[in-house]
């Protein structure tokens, strides 16, 4: 069988999963990316505690790849701010641009979203950006240089599931890059379905935080992108337009 | 000075080094911004503060999304 690769800024992944870090405990970390089988985690930057209070890092397993997220940043030159002192914490050059001037719904701002994209690419960053799927800011954002696109299912932390379905396939029939959904997304069968559809990817973390057992929903989530990927890859049966269709043979009944 | 948002009383002339240390800050685990411009961490030992400067020290936390 051919291999399944998921390629993102020149480097090479098994996993389709993108773990969130947030809102669960941090002693739990290992644990959901071990069950998820992710490998790769998103983290947010803040001013720092002091020592004694204990750092993310020293939960994040091995060779996980650290996908820093802009929050916070109102516009483009704030999520650049941030994005450099991402890089210079010393954990690769992956950034995803999240850029919000609304705090009741938490939608990003598309057009800062791809000012910021431009700048930071050129910096040499694997822009991942976050974004609400509109199709000619999908556009712009392959011509700023982004490495994928992330649009939103729903707002951020709602568990709302797929709101934006049919939005969602549009950039994955027509843009070139990775598809990859972040936010909103509530359930294992969400995440499949969007995987269905041919999404590249499923970013998560509310879904898992606020579950009843974190590393079993992790789980959860990981073997439901998995089985998405592989339905998408074997071309879903087709739906029939009225009636039924027998899958057993016609003949042979034991009747006359 | 001024550190991640509150006035500290620190004199003239201590290096980011000397701060972070004196504001119990683990150097290898921080990124540092003094009025707005990253400083490397080659030079924390030779980068002098200003009673007048604005530091913000930085560091990764749990996040998903905003």
């Amino acid at each position: 069988m051919k291999q399944d690769r998921f390629m993102l800024g020149g480097q090479e992944f098994q996993s389709r999963f993108i773990l969130g870090s947030g809102k669960y405990n941090v002693e739990l970390i290992q644990a959901a990316v071990e069950q998820a089988g992710a490998q790769i985690i998103t983290l947010a930057v803040r001013r720092a505690n002091s020592s004694s209070e204990g750092n993310i890092m020293d939960f994040i397993p091995e060779g996980i790849t650290l996908l820093p997220n802009t929050s916070g940043a109102r516009n483009a030159q704030e999520a650049v701010r941030i994005a450099r002192l991402s890089r210079e914490l010393g954990c690769g050059n992956f950034v995803k641009i999240e850029i919000m001037r609304d705090s009741k719904y938490l939608l990003p701002d598309n057009q800062e979203t791809v000012k910021a994209t431009e700048l930071l690419a050129k910096e040499g960053f694997v822009v991942l950006p976050y974004m609400y799927p509109d199709l000619n800011i999908a556009r712009d954002l392959v011509n700023a240089g982004a490495a994928a696109v992330m649009p939103l299912a729903a707002p951020i932390g709602s568990n709302k599931g797929l709101a934006t379905r049919e939005f969602i396939k549009i950039l994955i029939d027509e843009i070139d890059l990775p598809i990859i959904v972040d936010a909103g997304i509530g359930r294992p069968s969400q995440a499949c379905e969007v995987m269905e559809m041919g999404a590249a990817a499923v970013m998560a973390n509310t879904a898992i935080a606020t579950a009843g057992d974190i590393p079993k929903m992790a789980s959860a989530f990981g073997k439901a992108i998995e089985a998405g990927r592989e339905a998408y890859l074997s071309g879903l049966g087709r739906v029939q337009e009225s009636g039924g269709e027998a899958s057993s043979p016609l003949t042979g009944f034991l009747r006359d | 000075m001024r550190i991640n948002g509150v006035q500290k009383q620190y004199h003239s002339g201590l290096t980011v080094s000397e701060i972070l240390m004196r504001e119990n800050f683990e150097k290898e685990r921080v990124a540092v911004e003094l009025n707005e411009e990253i400083i490397s961490k080659d030079d924390y030992d030779n980068t002098v503060l200003k009673d007048t400067d604005v530091m913000e020290v930085v560091s990764f936390m749990g996040g998903g999304s905003q």
